[in-house]
């Protein structure tokens, strides 16, 4: 099995040892010069950093867990994958065969728990399948649209013995594009179209197809709006993209995208977050919608063009079908969008915003920057400049509050760049225990902890639709971060003064190992704008009074 | 939108837990599965699952593109009734005492249904049909005294010569 990772191409494995599965780790101390297992601190953890490595990268992230307890501590790292089409490999070791069935120690039905969260599993029941189950797993995470695989190893099968005989790494299956005659239809609608809008998600990164895309713009004189898993897939500063759109994203995106009359989405699913009511979702444009995933046509919103395909390969026989366009008062509306979003003067000092655009200046084009889930993860998306694609690394899908400290060191690890992690207090606190791995193997990050003593995110909705009954949501905990660092063995130092959190970042990003930066934040920080949930873009909350 | 009844025949590979993995699907997309069977077919290498369910036409497109993503599934055919012979098979037991026995006899002879067993105190009666002939016979037993029923869920195959292993691709 090892060797097969290895031919694989796998370098890096993330993982933690067990009863189950030690016949896999006395493989893995054999092979340790030619394939690095990084113990992780818990298997979430492990799961993480694979999915951080593999976003960052591009590969299979691999993850091997042992049976029961550290298999079952896999599924929220796994379906976090799962939502945002990472392709990983999923390794568990089980109880032998003749036990399987008994609840005998550490049994668990890994297969059976994980079915609506891999794209496939896999029990092995015979030594000489290990193998090619292992590359079909590769081969199928890759394929397509791409997510987590697991193959549950009994431990008979560990023990077991066969010959090895190589093979090539596999290759995902040769992408196609949409049929022609859906190419057409939709190069008509384009054609036809006044008021374009191109939309994209996490799709457009494993299509690759920035290029395509940006001639498309420019071709039909259109704004281009991304969802979350598309932040960093374009250069910020391209000159027709709004950003993010949906439920906190830019102002002048989720206008553009509500006065369209012909919506381009380019692998993205809808999701709630990006269209609100979907009922009342741009009701007055016709969709033209491209993926390589079929089930996502038409399943949130009904597309007037649905092109099942690869979306490089589509656009580029749809792109000789488009008549080049200028479209001025599309554009000048958009240009009023802008400005509106311009309008605004932010406060000075150390707000979230001010924090992530002073950090914005220690970033090279190719650092990783990571986050965890809430207020700061829209912040960071909102604010963060990106020259690379594959550098914006968030759990949007799931929305896993955690993600952030695992997925940073795997990012880091897969790329070799020191890597940011922006987090807030109370995802921090969820997973702070992979501290302790990102010190042992001296993994260069800067974490960037927004210090505000509550769940933000949850309390920014008791603030404006529960009457501000704040339950459960101030923290009230007394942790000392920099201590906390400290005791890890990582460097620390809090800050609350825009210039002091200036000085810090400029020590962190000299720093040998992880240095963690605890930047106090005011309470009542809102992410602004706010589609609330169930509203459409009319409702767009933009500024909250006292 | 309109709900409409649909038949959905997949071709699945014959392996262990192929059966959950597709409900299991069902279950977690919640599409309204009326019947469900599965089969062997020609081939040792698939097996044949059939589905009933009612939904609309963009239900339907979700389950067929939901199906075709579980690596397990070989293909999928949405039979049309007019182009397809679907067919059921009920077992229903009924009370026999005099007052309603030639009654019954009458029906199941005018049904071409069959007695398969005849008892002092019981009849077990056999139909196969499309599920509207099963019904209208359940019904029409409602006059008299049903002591139980048992029916399988819908079968069916293409008229003519295609086959559903033509859809591999």
């Amino acid at each position: 099995m090892v060797r097969t990772l290895i031919e694989q191409g796998s370098e890096v494995v993330f993982g933690y040892p067990g009863g189950q599965i030690i016949n896999v780790y006395d493989s893995l101390y054999k092979y340790q010069d030619e394939l690095r297992h990084v113990l992780t601190a818990h298997e979430q953890g492990a799961t993480h950093a694979a999915d951080g490595y593999a976003r960052a990268t591009g590969r299979v992230g691999v993850v091997i867990a042992t049976s029961g307890p550290g298999a079952t501590n896999l599924v929220t790292g796994i379906a976090t994958a799962f939502l945002d089409s990472v392709p990983m490999v999923v390794v568990t070791g089980n109880v032998p065969a003749h036990q399987i069935g008994t609840d005998s120690f550490q049994e668990i039905d890994i297969t059976g728990i994980t079915l609506p969260i891999t794209k496939h599993n896999y029990f092995v029941g015979a030594v000489e399948d290990l193998a090619d189950t292992i590359r079909e797993a590769f081969q199928l995470a890759k394929s397509g649209r791409p997510g987590p695989v697991l193959v549950d190893i009994p431990k008979d099968i560990q023990i077991a013995k066969c010959d090895y005989e190589p093979a090539q790494p596999v290759t995902p299956d040769a992408p196609w594009p949409a049929k022609d005659v859906r190419i057409q239809e939709a190069a008509q609608c384009i054609n036809d179209a006044q008021r374009p809008f191109l939309y994209f998600g996490g799709g457009l990164v494993i299509s690759g197809a920035q290029k395509e895309l940006l001639e498309l713009a420019e071709a039909i004189d259109a704004p281009i709006g991304c969802s979350l898993m598309g932040v960093s897939a374009l250069p910020t500063d391209s000159p027709r993209f709004l950003g993010m759109q949906g439920m906190h994203g830019h102002y002048a995106a989720s206008m553009a995208m509500h006065h369209a009359d012909c919506i381009i989405a380019l692998g993205g699913r809808f999701n709630d977050r990006v269209t609100g009511n979907r009922f009342k979702f741009a009701t007055g444009a016709k969709i033209v919608h491209i993926d390589i995933d079929g089930s996502e046509l038409s399943k949130n919103i009904v597309a007037a063009h649905a092109l099942r395909g690869d979306i490089k390969l589509t656009l580029q026989k749809l792109l000789p079908l488009i008549r080049p366009t200028r479209r001025p008062q599309w554009q000048e509306l958009i240009a009023g969008y802008r400005a509106a979003e311009a309008s605004e003067t932010p406060p000075e000092g150390l707000t979230p915003r001010n924090a992530i655009l002073t950090l914005n200046r220690y970033l090279n084009e190719n650092t990783p920057v990571a986050t965890d889930v809430g207020q700061h993860q829209m912040w960071a998306a909102q604010h963060l400049v990106f020259h690379r694609c594959r550098r914006f690394l968030s759990s949007g899908g799931l929305g896993t509050m955690g993600f952030g400290l695992g997925a940073a060191i795997g990012a880091q690890m897969g790329t070799g760049e020191r890597t940011v992690l922006i987090t807030g207090d109370g995802s921090f606190g969820m997973n702070l225990n992979e501290l302790a791995t990102a010190v042992t193997n001296r993994v260069p990050l800067v974490i960037l902890l927004l210090n505000n003593g509550v769940l933000g995110m949850v309390r920014q909705w008791q603030t404006l639709f529960f009457d501000k009954h704040y339950s459960n949501t101030i923290l009230d905990r007394k942790t000392d971060f920099v201590r906390l660092a400290e005791a890890f063995g990582a460097q620390g130092e809090a800050v609350d003064t825009l210039e002091a959190l200036d000085h810090a970042l400029a020590r962190a990003f000299q720093a040998q190992g992880p240095y963690v930066i605890d930047c106090a934040i005011g309470q009542d920080e809102f992410v602004l704008p706010m589609l609330p949930p169930g509203g459409s873009m009319d409702d767009i909350i933009v500024k909250v009074g006292d | 939108m309109n709900q409409y009844k649909y038949i959905i025949a997949v071709l699945v590979q014959n392996q262990f837990g192929v059966l959950n993995r597709v409900t299991s699907m069902f279950r977690r997309r919640q599409f309204n599965i009326d019947t469900l069977t599965v089969s062997e077919t020609e081939s040792p290498d698939y097996s044949r699952i059939t589905v009933r369910f009612h939904g609309d036409p963009r239900t339907k497109h979700q389950l067929v593109e939901q199906l075709y993503k579980l690596p397990v599934v070989s293909a999928v055919e949405d039979m049309q009734p007019d182009d397809a012979v679907c067919r059921e098979l009920l077992l229903i037991k009924m009370e026999n005492n005099p007052a309603s026995r030639s009654d019954i006899l009458a029906a199941v002879e005018a049904y071409g249904a069959k007695s398969e067993d005849y008892t002092r105190d019981s009849i077990v009666i056999q139909l196969t049909g499309d599920t509207n002939r099963i019904d209208a016979f359940i019904n029409l037993m409602r006059d008299y005294h049903i002591l139980e029923i048992c029916r399988t869920g819908v079968v069916a195959l293409e008229r003519g010569c295609k086959t559903i292993r033509e859809e591999i691709n």
